[in-house]
């Protein structure tokens, strides 16, 4: 009792429309310093990726130190060279802003596509129920069944190294993820009030569906893919780790500048510094901003 | 009534909740009661009256974060409120035991339900193993539980809402504490439990001995069981009275709503109930008069120019500036 | 309990059904056919041909099927063509080495994420819990590669305090009849070897372990914080318990069931961990062979292990499963 008395006024929130409590999330979120900084992380990110011809000083593949570089020699950060030179003699700092355009695009396109795969599964079993929810949901239970990453590069070298199978691979590995939150967002509410309350005065499944159930369902899933953008940029730099990114080695790619200072690690620790400290700050972006969205969305999850 | 030193007496206890962010608020608010030994003491009030808060603030259960208590909860002469955490430990579940709400919530749902009650006698009592386990199907079969060693190997899902409620007051009864706090124990259960209930509560408290304070929202609880009640409204007292003199000549609006609301059986067939109107939000702040005058039907202009104090006479103390009169008695 | 569990058990069985076919056409579907990705590269027209008899290439897909699914029953997934060894012995060999590693990582991350989320909650909003609640954000935001590589050019490049690479010292004279290496040396009689194989595990097991860690501290945190406000832990004080016997059984005991599934969540996971790991300690496990694999095209190596990997994903999957249910009677009885 006592306890749930004071606390009433806050729980009452849940009984309001999606409406109101989106606004009441809204509020919450603009005042909330730790998705401030997320979000100010990602502006930062995407600017650069935006604006990265302009910041960068030479193009990515240029080789400006041509001359000095040698294998014991590779110079750290300088007034010229703010992040030092990499083993080609190229500029690290301009290849890591370049790098951020890689690093966006997979990580949008990526998300973009398992979330329109994974809604469209998701919406499939939801709406249908029965047999294909079966199917569905077995096709999603295999795909899960395999860790994410082992997945990618599977589907990665099945279609050949290059960014877009980086992306199909990611887009798939997420796919999962979403049928099965949106098939869960459309079991719960379909049994809720104003679904039965649609049902009983004769609205027919398709309206229910799309005008009732899935705005519903849409904050949890903004929440996902605030967070699916987080992984999907570290299971590129992963996949790119690996060798499986872009075919053409002079593409910027974050993960593989990481793999290919491998050798250098102890002469020029700044190759490995500078691409790993931007992979983070791009995921740590979506992190908190995605993390701060769904406890400002879900009283459940706030404390 | 024994006449000897009150077992429990709270003197102007208060309780305010702040929340970073938010208002504070003053959920109890010079609250004074006693109870004598062997005496059933109820607090009465609709939720949000501040009932519960009290008999938290007593066992020193609420939590330590954003909640201030002020005033005096003596127990056996010892002020709870300023204890030392260990000595209150000593004191709580041998000397003052609870039984609450709902007893499904209550009780932990992955440990025996066996283990609930021994783990009292191995803290109070030094009673452990077996010895133990033979106590803990005694205290079951007590309160009325069949088949006790078994039900002692069994978790709380596996027992009946009642079952389970007869099982915390097992818990509860574990030490033979001289003072029972009961927080709306029958609440949560079915009608014909409730019943059921409230008279093994009766029986086991006429035959330890032990003082009881019932928390319940629901006079015709009261009516059976309780020597003295205090309404509440809203953090406060409002009326304190006998059991009897307060059934029949309630002097508080608000204590005649509550019993204008409880069907009677006495009353003619037919006859109406009478709710009160509003809603126990619909509250003014106590400084700026009576909480309850935006609800009562005997409203006077004085009612909300400041707060009305609270006077004893004849044994019985009111909190109304405009209070029924004999004619007006459960506002027909 | 038992037909729980047998129903677990036979889920299992759509999952590894679809995963085998999964597999199969994806061997089938790989750029130059399934011959070609057999044999690498470099294979000429009369091995691939040789391969195609053997494999029974040429048969009806149902037969082809049947065959791949009673040779992967057998464990025989072929031969590497890199090491040019039958897929099983390089399992057989690689799979002590991240099992040993993987038992670490989560030592690590269990044995600091428990306590740590619990002491975060109780101290609620003190600078113990701030801390723990960034380090969780930053510990997933942290790709594991990155990290490995800090950790080794910190404490083994600057500091030497761990080699930075490998299982063993190889002028280490230790026998291995297990494989894994820190018990081959208690069990050997060579403690010596034991201890280095420990410290070799160091780094790759806390890199390994990072995300473990992040996701378990933050959910033992949130379901401390939800526990102790329920009304058996409030019932429990008004008894009068103890704090630890409160904290122990009361708090804990319900606090740490969703810890559990959640740790067998991750335990699966850190095999994805363990490929990028294990590149960059050169620790000569499953995820190194696989990365390996990947910039060989060693397909059959990646056919066999993913097959295997998936089924051992599920079965822990399952374990948890059961073992959830028990530690919670009211799983059991349902």
């Amino acid at each position: 009792m006592s306890l749930s008395e004071i606390e009433a006024t806050e729980s009452e929130q849940v009984e309001q429309p999606a409406g109101n409590l989106r606004k009441e999330a809204w509020k919450r979120l603009r005042r909330d310093p730790v998705a401030l900084v997320g979000f100010g992380l990602i502006a930062f990110f995407v600017l650069v990726a935006v604006f990265a011809p302009l910041i960068a000083p030479y193009a990515p593949d240029a080789q400006p130190g041509r001359g000095i570089i040698t294998p014991t020699n590779i110079p750290g950060p300088s007034a010229e060279h703010w992040f030092g030179l990499d083993a080609s003699g190229r500029d690290e700092f301009s290849r890591v802003v370049y790098g951020a355009r890689q690093s966006l695009l997979v990580g949008v396109v990526a998300t973009l596509v398992g979330m329109a795969g994974g809604l469209l599964l998701g919406v499939l079993a939801g709406a249908f129920g029965g047999k294909v929810d079966a199917v569905v949901m077995r096709i999603v239970d295999v795909m899960l069944s395999i860790p994410g990453l082992l997945m990618a590069i599977a589907i990665a070298a099945l279609l050949g190294a290059s960014l877009w199978s980086v992306m199909i691979a990611i887009a798939i590995i997420n796919i999962p993820v979403f049928a099965r939150l949106l098939r869960g967002q459309m079991l719960s509410q379909r049994g809720s009030d104003y679904v039965l309350a649609a049902v009983s005065v004769g609205v027919r499944r398709r309206p229910i569906v799309f005008g009732h159930i899935l705005p519903n369902s849409i904050s949890p899933v903004i929440v996902q893919a605030t967070l699916t953008l987080a992984t999907a940029i570290i299971e590129a730099a992963g996949l790119s780790f690996l060798g499986l990114g872009s075919a053409d080695p002079r593409v910027p790619e974050w993960g593989r500048m990481l793999a290919d200072t491998q050798r250098y690690l102890a002469s020029a620790p700044h190759l490995a510094f500078f691409p790993g400290i931007a992979i983070v700050i791009a995921a740590l972006g979506f992190t908190m901003l995605g993390e701060r969205l769904r406890e400002a969305i879900d009283p459940k999850y706030r404390r | 009534m024994t006449s000897t030193e009150p077992l429990l007496d709270v003197r102007d206890l208060s309780v305010t909740f702040t929340r970073k962010g938010g208002p504070t608020v003053r959920a109890v608010d010079g609250v004074s009661f006693t109870v004598r030994p062997g005496e059933t003491v109820s607090l009465v009030g609709e939720s949000g009256s501040g009932k519960s808060v009290t008999s938290l603030a007593v066992m020193g259960l609420l939590p330590r974060r954003g909640v201030q208590v002020g005033g005096q909860v003596l127990f056996d002469g010892d002020d709870l409120l300023t204890l030392p955490r260990d000595r209150l430990r000593d004191i709580r579940g041998r000397d003052i035991a609870m039984v609450f709400q709902d007893p499904m919530s209550s009780l932990n749902p992955v440990v025996p339900i066996g283990v609930q009650v021994t783990e009292v006698l191995e803290r109070h009592q030094d009673l452990h193993g077996e010895k133990a386990r033979a106590a803990a199907a005694d205290l079951l079969a007590r309160v009325g539980i069949p088949d006790p060693t078994r039900r002692l190997k069994e978790y709380p899902h596996q027992l009946s809402g009642g079952m389970r409620q007869r099982a915390l007051i097992a818990m509860a009864l574990a030490c033979q504490p001289r003072l029972l706090i009961a927080d709306e124990p029958t609440t949560a259960l079915d009608v014909t439990i409730q019943a059921q209930i409230i008279e093994l509560l009766k029986e086991l408290v006429q035959d330890t001995g032990a003082a009881l304070v019932l928390i319940t929202h629901d006079l015709g609880i009261v009516a059976g069981l309780c020597d003295t009640v205090h309404v509440m409204y809203s953090g406060r007292v409002v009326e304190s009275a006998g059991r009897r003199e307060l059934f029949a000549r309630p002097r508080h609006p608000y204590t005649g709503g509550l019993l204008g609301s409880v069907p009677r059986l006495d009353a003619p067939r037919g006859a109406p109930l009478h709710p009160i109107p509003g809603s126990p939000t619909d509250v003014l702040r106590w400084d700026r008069g009576c909480a309850f005058a935006p609800r009562c039907q005997n409203r006077v202009d004085a009612c909300t120019e400041g707060p009305p104090p609270l006077e004893s006479y004849a044994g019985r103390s009111l909190r109304c500036l405009n209070p029924l009169t004999e004619s007006e008695e459960v506002s027909a | 309990m038992l037909k729980f569990v047998v129903r677990r058990l036979l889920l299992l069985v759509p999952i590894l059904f679809g995963l085998s076919v999964l597999l199969f056409v994806w061997l089938r579907a790989l750029p130059g056919g399934p011959a070609q990705a057999l044999l690498g590269e470099r294979a000429t027209a009369e091995s691939v041909a040789r391969i195609e008899s053997l494999y029974g290439l040429n048969d009806a897909w149902y037969v082809q099927y049947w065959k791949f699914v009673s040779a992967a029953v057998q464990l025989d997934f072929g031969n590497s063509a890199r090491t040019n060894r039958p897929v099983a012995e390089e399992m057989a060999r690689t799979f002590p080495a991240t099992f040993e590693l993987a038992v670490a990582a989560l030592i690590f991350a269990i044995g600091i994420g428990i306590p740590l989320g619990y002491f975060a909650a109780r101290k609620y909003g003190s600078w113990l819990d701030n801390l723990s609640v960034s380090g969780s954000l930053l510990g997933v935001a942290v790709p594991v590669f990155f990290l490995a590589y800090i950790l080794k050019y910190v404490f083994s490049v600057q500091l030497g305090w761990f080699p930075t690479q490998g299982r063993q010292d190889p002028r280490m004279d230790a026998d291995h009849p297990t494989g894994l290496y820190v018990l081959d040396g208690l069990i050997t009689g060579n403690p010596e070897a034991s201890w280095d194989a420990i410290m070799h595990l160091v780094l790759p097991a806390i890199a390994l372990g990072a995300i473990p860690l992040a996701v378990i501290v933050r959910i033992t945190r949130a379901s401390v914080l939800d526990v102790v406000h329920e009304d058996y832990v409030r019932t429990a004080e008004a008894k009068g318990l103890w704090e630890r016997t409160i904290t122990r059984r009361h708090v804990l005991r319900n606090a740490l069931l969703p810890v559990v599934t959640v740790i067998g969540l991750q335990a699966g996971l850190l095999f994805s961990g363990a490929i990028l790991t294990e590149t960059v300690f050169a620790f000569d496990g499953v995820g190194r062979f696989i990365a390996e694999a990947i910039s060989n095209r060693d397909y059959a190596v990646l056919q066999g292990f993913i097959l295997v990997i998936a089924a051992i994903y599920v079965i822990v999957n399952l374990l948890v499963d059961v073992s959830y249910g028990l530690i919670d009677p009211r799983v059991r009885v349902r």
